[in-house]
């Protein structure tokens, strides 16, 4: 019991505190003039650490489903190769100071390096984040090259899936529970 | 417990300076909930001729057509075969993920086949594990060749073989899977005076993937001379055999390959293959299968967040 305060107290003092979810929701949007393919993945986990604001995130390409049976399928198969590389990894600092006692909006820039398909890339976001309530709320859009992490289309149906494909993210976090 | 209590403390401590990898081992120590279900254990719904534990998404419609064209020994005058063949047309359906139905019309022995094929276990790691992929099929064939004096029908109940598989695969890796397809098949009228109403067979197949859309399959139906001390078949019918390829192209699945088959539904293939490899009776043939798609949401636009 004591050992478990002291733990407490020192995860405190050291760490600030982690806040976590594992139901972060992340989709992505492909639009061409011939098909727009769309995918949700409630999946997502990320955790922050609020002392320094690094924040890392896990978003396992499984956890992606298409409203079609053959285009999760192709998106596993042909495109991400979800048996070699089954989770996307970001690693990143948040820019900014924010205080997360208190209850607000502020405005974001994540700097870190996202892991996806076997590429590593630095990248850095625009976001938002939300506290209210204990809860923190981080969402933002980016787009991603495909190129980028080679992920290779075949010519034949180029013209079906877009260069970049736009990704939207959601994350509600609150404390972790130690 | 001071013991206990000082290593704890010691540990925290340590990882006092906290740092970006700390993070990422936080992160891997997160259970994830995702089920990793085995996505294609082979490209289609079909290794060769017999069908495969896949099945049609919801509200797809796959249209397979396929080829068997003649015998290659048949020699130039037949252009090695490619002069005549044997076609069978189908309409395949998604009802759920796991559910399908389908009909097809075979040019051989002029049938007309309906069958529902259920998948029932998916093969799986992470939060469930599951080793194989289990899909039961059902089948009914209807000849709806002419009645003649060497195989008359009196009623419509003669003219139907009963197909039951139960299908078992497993992807070992991103590569290769491997399937047992243990068959029932039950004739009604059993066409030929040797053969007993009821055979049954053990198809083994596979596929290796050679490219990301391109694989190599083999398939191999062996069904005993007799079974439990009686004569399952004609001796003059054979175990079949076929080798493949398959391409696929987005919502396209080319399957190109050699067999001894002339059939193309398990009545045919199973009980009637008369073709023998080592005599050239091989025929070459292929099954292109397209993929519609009849959902309603396709085309919206995602609106999540």
């Amino acid at each position: 019991m004591l050992a478990l305060m002291i733990s407490q107290l020192l995860v405190i003092t050291c760490f600030g505190q982690l806040y976590m979810t594992k139901t972060g929701q992340s989709s992505f949007f492909s639009e061409t003039p011939l098909e727009n393919i769309a995918a949700v993945n409630n999946q997502v986990i990320v955790i922050l650490n609020t002392a320094n604001g690094e924040i890392a995130i896990k978003m396992p390409q499984r956890g992606f489903h298409f409203p079609n049976k053959l285009m999760e399928e192709h998106f596993n198969e042909n495109y991400m190769e979800t048996e070699k590389y089954p989770s996307a990894v970001f690693a990143g600092k948040i820019k900014e100071s924010v205080d997360y006692s208190k209850d607000g909006n502020y405005a974001v820039n994540v700097d870190g390096i996202l892991d996806m398909h076997g590429v590593k890339q630095n990248r850095s976001f625009k976001g938002q984040i939300t506290i209210a309530g204990g809860q923190i709320t981080l969402t933002s859009a980016f787009d991603i090259k495909l190129t980028d992490h080679k992920i290779e289309v075949p010519t034949l149906v180029l013209a079906k899936i877009a260069e970049s494909i736009a990704v939207k993210n959601k994350f509600v976090l609150t404390p972790k529970k130690a | 417990m001071l013991k206990r209590l000082f290593v704890i403390g010691m540990i925290l401590t340590s990882s006092a300076a906290f740092a970006q990898n700390d993070l990422l081992k936080e992160l891997d120590q997160v259970q994830d909930s995702v089920v990793n279900y085995s996505a294609a254990t082979f490209k289609g719904t079909r290794i060769i001729n017999g069908h495969s534990v896949e099945t049609v998404g919801k509200n797809n419609l796959d249209f397979i057509i396929s080829h068997r064209f003649g015998a290659v020994n048949s020699g130039a005058q037949n252009f090695f075969g490619l002069d005549e063949s044997q076609i069978r047309l189908a309409l395949e359906y998604g009802l759920t993920d796991r559910l399908m139905i389908g009909v097809g019309r075979s040019s051989y022995q002029k049938t007309l086949d309906f069958f529902a094929k259920y998948r029932l276990l998916k093969q799986s790691t992470g939060a469930r594990n599951m080793p194989v992929s289990v899909t039961l099929f059902a089948s009914d064939a209807h000849n709806s060749t002419t009645s003649s004096t060497e195989l008359p029908f009196y009623t419509i109940m003669q003219r139907q073989t009963y197909t039951f598989q139960a299908l078992i695969a497993r992807k070992f890796n991103d590569k290769l899977s491997l399937q047992l397809s243990p068959t029932v098949i039950h004739r009604n009228l059993a066409e030929n005076q040797i053969d007993a109403n009821t055979i049954y067979s053990l198809g083994m197949g596979g596929r290796y993937k050679l490219t990301k859309r391109t694989s190599f399959n083999v398939e191999y139906w062996y069904t005993p001379k007799t079974f439990a001390g009686t004569t399952q078949r004609d001796p003059r019918f054979t175990n079949t055999l076929s080798l493949g390829f398959d391409i696929e192209t987005g919502g396209h699945v080319f399957q190109l390959h050699l067999t001894n088959s002339r059939g193309m539904i398990e009545k045919q293939f199973i009980g009637q293959t008369t073709g023998k490899w080592n005599n050239g009776d091989i025929f070459y043939g292929f099954n292109i299968s397209r993929t519609f798609s009849f959902d309603k949401n396709r085309k919206r636009k995602s609106n999540a967040y």
